[in-house]
């Protein structure tokens, strides 16, 4: 009888893998994604501390960079001040397609406790964010669990970047 | 008749009395309780007009006319030893009489003594710069310019220290406002994007505590969330808080949360 369809990755059958080029490119984009270090402030420690070896963020892929051109992600982790902003957008302007930016902590996503003519009310006034973690600072487990969320939302974007781009403006 | 006497609760009064509405004075010293002050103070008395001088929590302080400032400084730092200048700023008290107070805070380790210069000078004055005398004062004048605008005459780098260099205002004046004033508000978005889009980007929203659960654009409910964009009604479905997508990851164990150990020995 016909055989409607071959299961090749069966034991002794042919070693091939069928997939589609999204799969592929946003399996291999969701397990490198490479931070840029942006501790700003005592998030920047949690954020160190997710690197290190109890958290191990190297399982997941995830390598922090001291470069915005070799990044994908961007943790803004900390009090973002007036006076730095125009840096970020210029170090996220840096940053290759596809770019992604993850908000750390209070004073990253609404100004905190900083509610003062020096501090940004937010990061998303100044660059498009796509995760917001809650916490003051957020433990490790939560910046873990923020970037398998963005893995997540890699892996169900189209991997063709000529979509729309995000830019505030 | 007797005259009427209100016969209000006397001991419950101080209960009800603002105890802070005259602010509390550190008590004052006679400088002559100290000898090492005192000779040092008859020495800046030979020398300069002294307004007053008292000691207070160990420490002496001496008030100056503002224009003696390096001189009196350059005494005591070459004559009396008082070599460090720990900290210098001022203080706004532009609302009570129109002036900025000066304070040089000095220490001496020979004498291992304390000794704090006071002066005042009116609105737009200058100070002369004592960055000759102590190099800590080079930032310090520097802070204060920021800060109150208050300029040092002969600084060699007077520019602002902590403020970005375009920034308008002076933020530690009483007058102002500490959330920021119309320039401070829009500062990072007239910068980096121009006037034209406040429109797009708005005002900040200062209240940190504010939640809006309707808002899908910026914000997702955690373990209710729904596509970008989307109306919320409030009757979302509960969604599983999931590691991956349904069916799994190419090469890349499913998280089993049965299968997860749970370490509860932290010396393991």
């Amino acid at each position: 009888m016909a055989q409607h369809k071959v299961n090749y990755s069966q034991d002794g059958g042919l070693p091939v893998a069928l997939t589609t080029i999204d799969k592929v490119v946003n399996w291999g984009r969701s397990n490198s994604i490479w931070a840029l270090t942006y501790g700003l402030a005592c998030c920047g420690i949690e954020m160190m501390a997710s690197g290190a070896s109890r958290f191990d963020f190297d399982r997941y892929g995830t390598i922090f960079r001291a470069s915005p051109r070799q990044s994908d992600v961007m943790i803004v982790a900390g009090t973002l001040t007036k006076k730095h902003a125009e840096f970020i957008k210029r170090l996220y302007d840096q940053m290759a397609e596809p770019r992604w930016v993850i908000s750390m902590g209070s004073c990253a996503n609404t100004g905190g406790m900083f509610n003062t003519y020096s501090t940004v009310q937010g990061v998303d006034r100044i660059i498009p964010v796509d995760l917001y973690l809650p916490g003051c600072a957020p433990r490790p487990e939560t910046l873990q669990y923020g970037v398998m969320l963005l893995q997540k939302k890699i892996r169900a974007q189209k991997a063709d970047k000529s979509q729309v781009k995000k830019r505030l403006i | 008749m007797r005259t009427y006497k209100p016969k209000d609760d006397v001991q419950a009064k101080p209960y009800y009395t603002d105890r802070f509405y005259v602010s509390p004075q550190v008590p004052k010293q006679d400088v002559g309780s100290d000898e090492v002050f005192a000779s040092d103070l008859s020495v800046l008395k030979e020398n300069f007009t002294i307004h007053d001088a008292y000691i207070q929590i160990g420490q002496m302080v001496v008030y100056i006319n503002a224009s003696d400032n390096y001189k009196v400084l350059e005494l005591l730092r070459d004559k009396l030893d008082y070599t460090q200048l720990s900290e210098m700023s001022a203080i706004d008290w532009l609302a009570k009489q129109n002036q900025f107070e000066i304070f040089y805070q000095l220490l001496s380790m020979e004498k291992r003594k304390r000794i704090r210069i006071k002066c005042f000078i009116d609105k737009d004055e200058a100070i002369n710069s004592v960055e000759k005398l102590f190099r800590s004062a080079d930032w310090s004048e520097r802070e204060m310019y920021d800060m109150f605008g208050i300029k040092a005459n002969n600084h060699p780098f007077l520019k602002r220290i902590l403020m970005p260099y375009d920034w308008e205002g002076y933020p530690l004046l009483k007058t102002y406002p500490l959330e920021g004033d119309e320039f401070a508000a829009w500062y990072e978005v007239d910068k980096i994007y121009g006037k034209e889009a406040r429109e797009i980007i708005g005002p900040e929203i200062r209240d940190t505590a504010r939640v809006d659960r309707y808002d899908s654009e910026r914000f997702a409910r955690l373990g209710h969330e729904v596509p970008k964009g989307t109306k919320i009604t409030g009757n979302e479905p509960k969604q599983p808080l999931a590691y991956q997508e349904e069916g799994g990851v190419f090469m890349i164990d499913k998280f089993d949360e049965n299968k997860s150990t749970i370490i509860t020995d932290r010396d393991r």
